[in-house]
């Protein structure tokens, strides 16, 4: 527990050192420029509602690899799976004839999770069925998912008129989750983030389910002899984990774009799975790293505007943190074998 | 010339893999050194290549005291090994890995040699053919002819005729005869007997790590296998056979692939009751024989039948297996039947049947509890899998799965144990478990064989060469089966 910490304190430590030096590289004043983060996230109500509304998508995309980490599987088609969510939501949504807003929300709310854990089922089954990685599978479905996005923005559900890459027509005002006043959070979306929070430990500290993927995690050969078939459960697992990530495409259009964009997933599946790694796939720490990536994330926006540097230095962060991640898991790694 | 092994001693932490092993080499004859699994054969090689650095003793090549700490040191002596399995490149030409070793001469002058060379010993290679396309046979000489071409002075070879053709056999042996007569040391590594007889001018014995015997052509097989497998064990003590009731497992005209050889022409039957010993070298075929059994493996050819039911050719079939109450339990205890990382009570979670949604942990503790007073496991509930010592890791895979069972497949069960915790599995075994349950188990133990089963089965390449009452046939016999020799010795 003792090295857990500290190897996350040297993982902050390692995005601090590699985001200054990008900075110094870049000529920008390092201590100026982490102020202007701090400011950007943590200024007022509205900056720090913006954080949490990054924070909310960050937090359910990781709660879904939880459960594929637990069996060892790498979820990396997590991306398409957001992508897929908001596309199913946004079909709902355009659901003709429904008057009632609850009842097609609720439907979108559905339809994300059930697209999400569809294009889950579909790396699964490469995987266990076709014996492609699911790496390979993950990142494959990444693309028909973004080309299937691109195809319908520009083609079917196009704006009249015009198509273009900022995206479909707004949708109409009462099918936006309310936001209370002066935040930029849907209360809907805290409350989704939370309870899948809480029902992600339960299932998997608490449940039969959790107990079966860790075994089968630590060791599918054996688990043949407690009757447990591993496939099904990386099957299961990762419809869960697609569900998930549905569930973020989901607020991504009813909560913060209101319409369906290229990038609505904006990476944040991506950037889960590292949190994740970061986090040593502790639940406990879930909530506390998406806050801290979903803070360096929106207080880098404003770095352009106010110290007129360039938009990509974000990027930069990101990678920075990328590194970092892959370093520390690296040295847990070489530990754990010597 | 000559190789002198004098007082050779390796140890691994406490094992002692040699001790005090010395046995001349000379050159112009063929020296076979043959034992069972473990008893130090290749330990003693990997020292004079080099892979592996002696505790203790000297090795003198012609008088002298060599250093053979890497293999390049060994390599310079003229020390070459030709492995069991090809230790080549298969996506290169013959030709390619024939220069191997060899930048500095020309492209044509490796042709003409490799040309010369499979003349002179009658094999019949393409210089142009890639690798891949060819037999293990095949692969073996081209090996032993860049070892010849490399200088060569002191060969050793290392189950030379596993995996390959009788006529390769035929090309092979002479070849061996004639580097010999040419005045090379040739080392023979093997548990055929018969081949190391007809090949061999000398031959040393080696068990648990030492020389129990050496011999000169012509040999005396009774000699040789008492060296190898020890004496007649005592049988007064064997137990009467349980009573036996109907089938419980057919075998029928199984082929399957798995450990070296698969397991070919398998026919056999298990009554209820029956204590069945599966004897043979390791990979001979009896942990495939298990896993078909347990449904883990499924056969290519023929079909399994537990208790009436045949078992489906798919990944199904060791669910099923186990909804029969068929248990397995292989050797590999945490690799293979432990979660090393998870606690003992929830062991007894994951075994359990019943599907309710959430854990019952006190229901678990409660289980592991009693698991570990009936059992006695030194350890708690909450202790990880990976905590318990070998014996109590055998005690727990037994406590989650024999109590039950009306079969139980047990693949090596006092592997690892001490002679105290062995002797407990085997008393929990005839005496707890219901006299109608079936055992099938592995041991590289004749002795553990010959004590507790009333028949034996015997492996050896994959076919069951010997399946008889034990109390029909003696530890020579078995042990003899178990090195390939086709005529019972006397």
């Amino acid at each position: 527990m003792k090295r857990l910490t500290l190897d996350i304190l040297l993982g902050n430590l390692l995005v601090f050192g590699f985001t200054a030096l990008a900075l110094l590289i870049s000529g920008a004043p390092v201590l100026t420029a982490f102020k202007h983060i701090w400011l950007g996230s943590f200024a007022n109500t509205a900056k720090f509602s913006q954080v949490l509304s990054v924070w909310v998508p960050l937090t359910l995309c990781s709660c879904g690899l939880l459960y594929t980490f637990r069996v060892n599987l790498w979820n990396i088609g997590i991306e398409g799976q957001v992508t897929m969510g908001a596309i199913g939501a946004m079909a709902a949504l355009r659901i003709p004839g429904i008057e009632s807003p609850a009842l097609i929300l609720t439907l979108a709310f559905l339809g994300s999770m059930f697209s999400g854990g569809v294009w889950g089922l579909l790396a699964g089954l490469l995987k266990t069925r076709g014996g492609v990685h699911e790496i390979f599978g993950g990142l494959g479905l990444n693309f028909v998912a973004q080309g299937f996005i691109l195809w319908l923005i520009f083609g079917p559900w196009k704006r009249p008129g015009i198509a273009s890459m900022s995206g479909t027509e707004l949708l109409p005002r009462k099918l936006w989750l309310a936001t209370p006043p002066g935040w930029r959070v849907a209360t809907a979306g805290l409350v989704i983030a939370v309870a899948v929070l809480v029902l992600t430990w339960l299932l998997i500290e608490k449940s039969n389910l959790g107990l079966r993927l860790k075994a089968i995690g630590q060791n599918p050969k054996a688990a043949l002899l407690y009757a447990i078939a591993p496939e099904r459960y990386y099957l299961q697992s990762i419809i869960i984990a697609g569900a998930c990530a549905g569930l973020a495409g989901f607020l991504q259009v009813t909560a913060v774009y209101h319409r369906l964009i290229p990038p609505i997933s904006s990476g944040y599946g991506y950037l889960a799975l590292l949190l994740v790694m970061l986090s040593g796939y502790r639940i406990i720490l879930i909530p506390f790293l998406a806050l801290f990536f979903a803070s360096l994330n929106v207080g880098a926006i404003q770095l352009p505007i106010v110290l007129q540097l360039d938009s990509a230095l974000s990027g930069v962060i990101q990678g920075c943190c990328v590194l970092s991640a892959l370093f520390i898991i690296g040295i847990r790694q070489k530990r754990k074998n010597s | 010339m000559d190789v002198k092994f004098q007082h050779i001693s390796k140890f691994f932490g406490s094992v002692k893999a040699l001790t005090g092993v010395s046995l001349t080499a000379h050159s112009g004859s063929i020296h076979g050194l043959i034992g069972e699994n473990g008893a130090g054969k290749s330990t003693l090689m990997k020292i004079l290549t080099g892979y592996q650095t002696k505790t203790s003793g000297v090795i003198l090549i012609d008088g002298q005291d060599v250093q053979l700490n890497t293999p390049k040191q060994a390599s310079i002596h003229g020390i070459g090994m030709l492995y069991q399995e090809p230790m080549d490149f298969t996506p290169l030409t013959v030709l390619e890995n024939f220069s191997l070793g060899n930048l500095n001469q020309s492209r044509r002058d490796l042709r003409l040699a490799l040309t010369n060379l499979s003349d002179r010993f009658g094999f019949n290679l393409d210089p142009d053919r890639t690798v891949e396309l060819l037999t293990v046979g095949e692969r073996q000489q081209i090996e032993l002819l860049r070892l010849i071409h490399n200088k060569t002075r002191i060969l050793i070879l290392d189950e030379p005729t596993t995996g390959i053709s009788p006529a390769q056999k035929e090309a092979l042996f002479p070849a061996l005869r004639q580097l010999a007569a040419d005045g090379m040391i040739i080392l023979l590594v093997s548990h055929k007997l018969e081949e190391v007889a007809a090949l061999c001018n000398e031959v040393t014995v080696l068990r648990h790590g030492s020389v129990t015997h050496h011999a000169k052509s012509p040999f005396h097989f009774p000699e040789l296998l008492t060296a190898m497998f020890g004496s007649v064990p005592n049988r007064k003590d064997k137990e009467a056979a349980r009573d036996q009731g109907e089938q419980i497992l057919v075998l029928h005209d199984i082929k399957a692939a798995g450990e070296r050889q698969g397991l070919d022409q398998c026919n056999i039957t298990v009554a209820e009751g029956e204590v069945i010993g599966l004897a043979g070298l390791d990979g001979a075929g009896q942990s495939t024989f298990l896993r078909l059994a347990a449904g883990l493996t499924v056969p290519e050819k023929g079909n399994v039948q537990l208790f009436g039911n045949k078992l489906p050719r798919n990944a199904k079939a060791s669910r099923i297996a186990q909804e029969l109450k068929t248990s397995f339990i292989p050797a590999d205890r945490l690799e293979e039947a432990l979660f090393a990382n998870i606690s003992l009570s929830d062991h007894f979670n994951l075994q359990s049947k019943e599907s309710s949604f959430w854990q019952s942990k006190e229901r678990a503790k409660n289980l592991a509890e009693k698991a570990i007073s009936t059992f006695f496991i030194k350890g708690q509930p909450n202790d990880t899998a990976e905590d318990l010592s070998g014996g109590n890791q055998q005690r727990l895979l037994l406590a989650l799965l024999a109590p039950k069972s009306r079969l139980l497949l047990l693949e090596n069960p006092t592997r690892g144990l001490d002679i105290r915790s062995g002797q407990w599995v085997w008393q929990y075994l005839k005496q707890e478990l219901s006299p109608k349950t079936a055992i099938l188990f592995s041991s590289p133990e004749l002795d553990e064989i010959l004590h507790y089963s009333d028949r034996v089965l015997v492996f050896h390449d994959g076919e069951i060469v010997m399946n008889t009452a034990v109390n029909d046939t003696s530890h020579d016999a078995i042990a003899a089966a178990m090195t390939g020799m086709t005529e019972v010795v006397q």
